[in-house]
């Protein structure tokens, strides 16, 4: 029935109260309001309409027609003939063989047909019996999957995410870890602890949430963090670093530059000057600087800091110590200890790998302590029963080696520097002797016993690790205090010394006169030989100014005389080569340790022939020279074109 | 000097470095423990730099299983945001 509304047009406030009419079909039953109110019941039976309710049959018994009672109500309102053959049924296991045997090589091709005859059925089975009995039993065709944590997938439990490849792996990690503890439980408990405490440090939050968060976990990505905020504050010296190379060097004619890189200072050490430089050999990007003073009156106490290139605003390690340190060495096996020398006269060994701030192992005054400061000290192959041992010299005149047995620092007296002819009668017949004063030392690097010593008084001496009284030979080196000597990296017979008499020299030790004497116009603190080639050595005076020399290229003067600090106030007192890198360390009386790069001129490196690393000059070039300056031989490397 | 207190000063000396502006320390969850921001700006960076880096680190190992991040840096106009996230497995420093 369909209705509509519809409005006359006519005064507008009382538009919807305008009556509206009812439209009827014209075919609709009319009814009286009593017929409209009748009621009618509808019964739902589950009868089928469609049945036919009064079906007969004919009962022979009574020779009638009977009605029959109950008549079938079921309405089918759909039906479809499947395929779906049951397992056990003849078909089914027929079609079963055939599907195992169809993988053999020769398959004998069965009738899939509905209605199968007798006849063959028996052939069939017969030929699927030879075929089973011919070959082995054939391969299943899947093995019954295993459902675990990962690959079991219910459809009312499985959720939209997948699990990521690396939780599985991680989890496997885990297991692995697990089985490996319970292994190392029967081993010791107290090495379970320990590992059980480490990975809990780097394990997720969410399986310890009951502990508080512990800042302490963040303290490696901390100190990454640190670094790469440094890394961007100081980009543009990272990328000098790196990348540069001062391409105006082709224009300067041999001469070479330094570039300085970082400047690494503490607020500690602002009064203290640097004492002591070295590269660790583990970890190229490493040094230790040690801070004392070295003025008589002015000692205080000493700092020995560690810092890193990748981190040039803070130190990584700081020790403090309550006399100055003199010198430090790394040991060569063991790149977490340090050996280092006080002004008072003590040695201590540092360990890295401890927290503390004091040292491992200290001298005392009962241990046998040097009554001066130590000025060098140097570590040595361990010994017969594998302790560690290292040797220091001092200004009272005694090279000692230390030996760490059971925790303990042991002495022994290597060599008393005796200076000639001044034994004294003293009282009731003693001989006196006066000590001469060492002031620096450096072993042969092949040569196990061989090293020399470097005294106040200007003389070098060649000793012998085996003979305790005697020096293998004598220098007359310096009219001042000889501050360093060191052997060449390669050549086996030469080695360099200075001193704050100006020069420098360079020496052959089976020759009594220098190779070659340098003049820098300033007391001279520190040389090194660069770790690249033989005939490359720097030296720092005392006025500021770095001096690096290559025999190779020039022999009588400086490839790059550069001011590297900039108060005139300042004394350089040490340099040293990076190993690896093409970068030096310069320290000031002022604490602060500067970085240069050298230029590529610096750096020239001369043909090798055949890959020779060892380079010996030729003795014909030498000879001519030899005779030029005092029969002098040169030790250097010339390609010969 | 123990492990707190280095990690304390360690995190000042990142704050006091010359051209940083701020700096948040978040757990596991992405909950900020420790920054140096209001709160409202703290807890829209936790939430956002939380998220990305999981997504970041979890494409990281998807790729490969036994590798793991270990730095994120996000260059912008105005800024740059570093992420240092702890790592799970035993890392050789």
């Amino acid at each position: 029935m369909q209705t509509y509304v519809s409005t006359e047009a006519g005064e507008g406030v009382d538009e919807w109260a305008a009556a509206k009419t009812l439209v009827k079909p014209p075919d609709q039953l009319e009814l009286t309001e009593a017929e409209l109110k009748e009621e009618f019941t509808r019964i739902l039976t589950a009868n089928n309409p469609h049945a036919p309710q009064n079906i007969v049959r004919y009962s022979f018994k009574k020779r009638t027609y009977k009605p029959i009672s109950y008549v079938d109500q079921m309405a089918v309102h759909f039906s479809l003939n499947g395929n779906m053959i049951l397992k056990d049924s003849d078909e089914g296991r027929r079609q079963k063989i055939r599907l195992s045997t169809a993988v053999g090589s020769h398959c004998s091709i069965f009738l899939q047909a509905a209605g199968e005859e007798e006849a063959e059925e028996s052939g069939t089975a017969e030929v699927a019996e030879a075929a089973e009995a011919e070959e082995p039993p054939p391969p299943r065709v899947k093995e019954q999957k295993l459902a675990n944590q990962f690959n079991f997938i219910e459809r009312a439990s499985g959720t939209l995410n997948n699990p990521m490849r690396w939780e599985i792996y991680d989890a496997y990690v885990e297991e692995l870890q697990k089985i490996e503890r319970s292994k190392e439980k029967e081993k010791t408990k107290a090495q379970i602890a320990k590992r059980e405490e480490e990975k809990k440090k780097g394990r997720k939050l969410t399986s310890l949430e009951s502990q508080s968060d512990d800042i302490t976990k963040i303290s490696k990505a901390a100190k990454i963090m640190e670094r790469m905020v440094n890394q961007n504050t100081f980009d543009d010296i990272a990328q000098d670093f790196k990348y540069f190379e001062d391409a105006s060097d082709e224009y300067r004619d041999q001469q070479g530059t330094l570039l300085p890189l970082w400047k690494f200072q503490y607020d500690k050490t602002k009064r203290l000057a640097v004492t002591a430089i070295s590269w660790n050999p583990k970890y190229k990007d490493l040094f230790a600087v040690g801070y004392g003073s070295y003025d008589f009156m002015k000692q205080g106490q000493g700092m020995l800091l560690l810092y890193t290139m990748k981190n040039p605003s803070f130190p990584e390690y700081v020790f403090s110590s309550e006399s100055g340190i003199m010198c430090l060495d790394f040991h060569h096996d063991h790149p977490y200890l340090v050996a280092v020398g006080f002004y008072d006269g003590n040695v201590a060994i540092y360990n890295l790998k401890k927290a503390t701030s004091q040292p491992s192992y200290k001298s005392s005054a009962k241990s046998g302590k040097h009554t001066e400061p130590v000025w060098q000290v140097k570590w040595q192959k361990d010994d017969m029963d594998n302790n560690l041992n290292f040797f220091s010299i001092s200004s009272d005149g005694r090279i000692v080696s230390w030996t760490l047995v059971k925790n303990e620092l042991v002495h022994t007296d290597v060599i008393k520097l005796s200076v000639e002819g001044t034994t004294m009668q003293g009282p009731e017949g003693l001989q006196l002797q006066t000590l001469g004063c060492g002031t620096s030392f450096d072993f042969h690097k092949k040569i196990d016993y061989l090293f020399l010593v470097g005294t106040e008084e200007g003389k070098i001496y060649k000793c012998s690790k085996c003979y305790s009284s005697q020096f293998l030979d004598v220098f007359e080196a310096h009219h001042m205090a000889v501050d360093s000597v060191s052997w060449n990296p390669y050549h086996l017979k030469v080695f360099i010394s200075c001193s704050s008499d100006w020069t420098v020299k360079i020496w052959d030790h089976t020759v009594k006169t220098p190779m070659f004497i340098y003049d820098l116009n300033s007391a001279v603190g520190d040389v090194a030989w660069s770790p690249y080639s033989s005939t490359v050595f720097a030296a720092v005076t005392t006025d500021g100014k770095a001096h690096v020399f290559d025999l190779s290229i020039n022999k009588y003067e400086a490839l790059c005389t550069q001011l590297v600090v900039a108060k005139k106030k300042n004394k350089i007192t040490h340099i040293q080569f990076n190993p690896v890198y093409p970068i030096v360390i310069i320290g000031d009386e002022r604490g602060h340790v500067t970085s240069l790069k050298l230029s590529p001129n610096l750096r020239r490196m001369p043909k090798e022939k055949k890959g020779q690393e060892v380079k010996k000059g030729p003795e014909v070039e030498i000879a001519k020279l030899d005779k030029l300056l005092n029969l002098v031989r040169e030790p250097e490397s010339k390609a010969e074109k | 000097m123990t492990l707190i207190a280095e990690v304390e000063e360690t995190l000042k000396r990142i704050q006091a470095h010359r051209g940083v502006v701020a700096t948040m320390v978040v757990n596991a969850e992405g909950i900020p423990i420790r920054t140096t921001l209001d709160n409202s700006t703290t807890v829209q960076y936790a939430g956002l730099l939380h998220q990305l880096t999981m997504k970041a680190r979890s494409t990281v190992r998807d790729i490969d299983p036994q590798n793991d991040l270990t730095f994120l840096r996000i260059r912008s106009k105005k800024h740059e945001i570093m992420v240092a996230p702890v790592l799970k497995t035993a890392n050789p420093f």
